[in-house]
């Protein structure tokens, strides 16, 4: 008796439970006064809610933005949509991609063409290099939000004038560890796709080629063979730091800006500057920012386009609207206002220009309402690396090809440079068709 | 698995009085069958349907991102991954920790078992308390271990003078650590239910006879509990096999034959090569409970030993 009434209450709660996990969604997708709800999934970031509240006003009723938080790390962000898209998943419908799976998505029919007045607004103004991380196979997929390039951050007091070059860096961190004073430089260099974005900036900047420009064969030219041996000199002359085959964007933030750093450069994206000035306002008061380190002396890197553009599911109930919600959340007003806010850098070639303050029916204000001259002082820098940029190879099978090459790169140290090229060409060339396996 | 690993002893036992069966009996277990098979036809369709859907899947060229380019391939992929040095690397360590993890756990879960055997005090405090690693969720765990671990801000990373995580041996003992706190309980849990099974008496007898503690541990506890330990081990076994949470969270990178499954699978989306990975493993976790059962000898729980013998 007693275990049957258990069993009965207990029923009784997991039919409660599965009521109010079918109800939830239903409560949360309501709410809006015309009752279109475009579903954004994106990653975290600080102020993408208020640019979303920003659109909401735009849209007048219309339609209503939710904001759906991505996991924070790439993979998870990837690895929620992929499988909801090939579910068919209708409860998407804008989506925020990393600029290296456009072409995978496309490919796989998971995103929308933009045609016609949607995508003259989304091309107009916008940087060649970040735009064509947008398109596959001559047609626009996505529309840029922002782009992202590494920049070389250093300490004044340490070196005065930066290095151009790795060989010039190399040296100098070698010549200040024989000093006593802080020297490491810090990248990323964990087994994943930072590693790979450091290694295509270098093999770029020496003029080589990992994958040909289409995207379809392996090349491992000269160049990239020349990409292979600075990695491994960089990771065995002993001027990185101990976890070095661990860090990602965040440790090496972390590690220039943390007391008694040792470190006197840090390879990383723009995103660390809002960081070490609210956080070692010590370390700020000299640090300085320059272009991603060349290779050949007298010709300036290549560094690799970063960032995110925004697309519309294929399999999204209101297309129409979610390429407006789309146009409105990467617009202009919108990249500065994240620009300003959390150093992410605009798309779109006229922002860097912009004179107006955030607010233009305000008067400016060093602290409430500043300019992209005063809140972003980095622009200079970050708009020269744009213009030489380029993007990583491009090709539907980017996953795989990125997964081999970290697999084989790591750790740095025990590159070989002639034997490891031969791998990377022997395993890419499976890695493009998707055969072989996945390490 | 462990359903393979229950049915052949029951089949044995049943087939000796079959020819026994009178008439009314016959019609009672054709009845009894007529009532189990809704039940068996929804097992069928949820555990069955899979395997074979996978088995199918994994004789195809099926990768989402070309979904024009899908062909049957027949056992193109097999060769693929059973040529791949990735595939037997991830198989190695998968071996590796499974070995050096049950070992560990058995020895351990031993001694965690005759202390909860013999406590007289508070018996039912410690058999809790000595559980506590086996409820928390492994995900949960090997996320504490990792901040435990990290170069920079955990307060074990002290203790080892190489990165737990980052150096290749010390992670490798670090995941085997994370294993065995977590299972070790388990492993004693089962290792008690044999050592209820010890006869007093026996023991008694034995010392009577002048067996040490260590003679009456190793010639009679332990001939006494050995079904007991072989199911323990089968279990284990192949649970340690198929390991993935821990790997996942502490040590980003590293294959196991789960990870890369999954790594084909989910982020590869290569539906392919992933379902013929999946299929080796059940093939592999197949052969360990064959080699348990028919080599060792390991009785199914459950089934009556004396039927056995």
């Amino acid at each position: 008796m007693r275990s049957a009434s258990r069993t009965a209450r207990g029923r009784r709660l997991v039919a409660a439970l599965g009521a109010a996990i079918i109800a939830t969604p239903l409560v949360a997708a309501c709410g809006s006064d015309s009752g279109i709800t475009i579903n954004v999934y994106y990653s975290p970031e600080q102020v993408f809610d208020k640019v979303v509240a920003k659109c909401n006003q735009q849209a007048n009723g219309r339609y209503t933005i939710a904001y759906n938080k991505l996991p924070r790390e790439g993979d998870g962000q990837r690895e929620q949509m992929v499988r909801r898209l090939a579910a068919n998943d209708s409860e998407m419908d804008v989506l925020g991609l990393d600029v290296v799976w456009v072409a995978e998505f496309a490919e796989a029919g998971w995103i929308l063409e933009w045609t016609g007045q949607n995508k003259a607004e989304a091309e107009r103004d916008v940087f060649p290099g970040p735009l064509s991380t947008a398109q596959w196979n001559g047609k626009l997929y996505s529309a840029t939000k922002n782009t992202n390039v590494q920049l070389l951050w250093y300490d004044d007091r340490l070196t005065p004038t930066p290095p151009k070059t790795f060989d010039e860096m190399i040296s100098a961190a070698e010549q200040l560890k024989k000093d006593g004073k802080p020297y490491q430089i810090l990248l990323t260099a964990a087994q994943y796709e930072g590693l790979v974005v450091n290694y295509n900036t270098i093999v770029n900047s020496a003029g080589g080629h990992i994958l040909s420009d289409d995207g379809k064969s392996v090349v491992m030219d000269q160049g990239a063979v020349k990409g292979l041996e600075i990695l491994k000199r960089l990771a065995s002359v002993g001027v990185t730091s101990s976890d070095l085959t661990s860090a990602k964007e965040q440790q090496v933030q972390l590690g220039f800006q943390q007391a008694n750093s040792k470190a006197a450069f840090q390879l990383n994206w723009p995103f660390v500057y809002a960081s070490i000035k609210s956080d070692a306002p010590d370390r700020f008061q000299h640090l300085k920012w320059t272009q991603y380190p060349g290779v050949i002396p007298g010709q300036p890197s290549k560094p690799t386009i970063g960032g995110f553009n925004l697309a519309v599911s294929a399999y999204s109930k209101h297309p129409q609207e979610s390429f407006e919600a789309a146009l409105c959340l990467r617009n202009a007003d919108n990249q500065k206002f994240q620009a300003i806010n959390e150093s992410l850098p605009p798309t779109i070639q006229s922002v860097y220009d912009d004179p107006t303050p955030v607010d233009r029916d305000k008067p400016v204000d060093e602290k409430t309402n500043p300019t992209m001259v005063m809140a972003y002082p980095m622009k200079d820098a970050v708009f020269e690396s744009l213009k030489a940029s380029e993007s990583r190879p491009l090709t539907p099978a980017y996953q795989n090809a990125s997964t081999v090459i970290s697999a084989i790169l790591s750790p740095p140290g025990d590159i070989d440079p002639p034997a490891t090229a031969d791998r990377l060409r022997r395993e890419l060339q499976d890695a493009l068709q998707s055969k072989g396996i996945l390490p | 698995m462990t359903h393979a690993a229950v049915k052949p002893a029951p089949a044995k036992a049943a087939k000796k009085p079959k020819q026994e069966l009178s008439e009314g009996k016959r019609a009672e277990r054709k009845l009894g069958l007529l009532l189990c098979a809704p039940a068996a036809l929804v097992m069928i369709a949820v555990t069955g349907w899979p395997v074979i859907y996978s088995i199918w899947l994994s004789m195809q060229r099926y990768d989402l991102r070309f979904p024009n380019q899908s062909e049957f391939v027949f056992l193109d992929n097999y060769i693929t991954v059973l040529g791949s040095g990735y595939w037997w690397d991830a198989f190695g360590l998968t071996m590796l920790i499974t070995v050096v993890s049950v070992i560990l756990e058995l020895v351990l879960g031993m001694c965690l078992a005759l202390i909860m055997h013999r406590t007289i005090v508070g018996r039912g405090l410690v058999r809790t308390v000595s559980l506590i690693p086996y409820g928390i969720v492994t995900v949960v765990a090997a996320f504490s271990w990792r901040y435990a671990w990290d170069d920079k801000t955990g307060y074990l990373s002290d203790l080892v003078s190489a990165g737990a995580l980052t150096d290749k041996t010390a992670a490798f003992f670090t995941v085997v650590l994370a294993e065995v706190w977590k299972t070790t309980p388990f492993m004693a849990l089962l290792l008690m239910a044999g050592l209820a099974l010890v006869p007093d008496d026996l023991l008694k007898a034995a010392s009577m006879d002048g067996a040490g503690p260590w003679q009456r541990f190793t010639k009679v506890m332990v001939p006494v509990m050995k079904p007991a330990i072989l199911v323990a081990l089968l279990f284990r076994t192949l649970d340690a096999f198929r390991i993935f949470d821990n790997l996942f969270v502490l040590t980003p990178g590293t294959s196991s034959v789960s990870i890369q499954t999954y790594n084909n699978l989910i982020k590869g989306l290569n539906l392919g090569i992933g379902s013929t990975m999946s299929v080796l493993i059940f093939i592999t976790v197949a052969i360990i409970a064959f080699v348990f059962i028919k080599v060792f000898g390991t009785a199914a729980p459950g089934s009556d030993p004396g039927g056995k013998r």
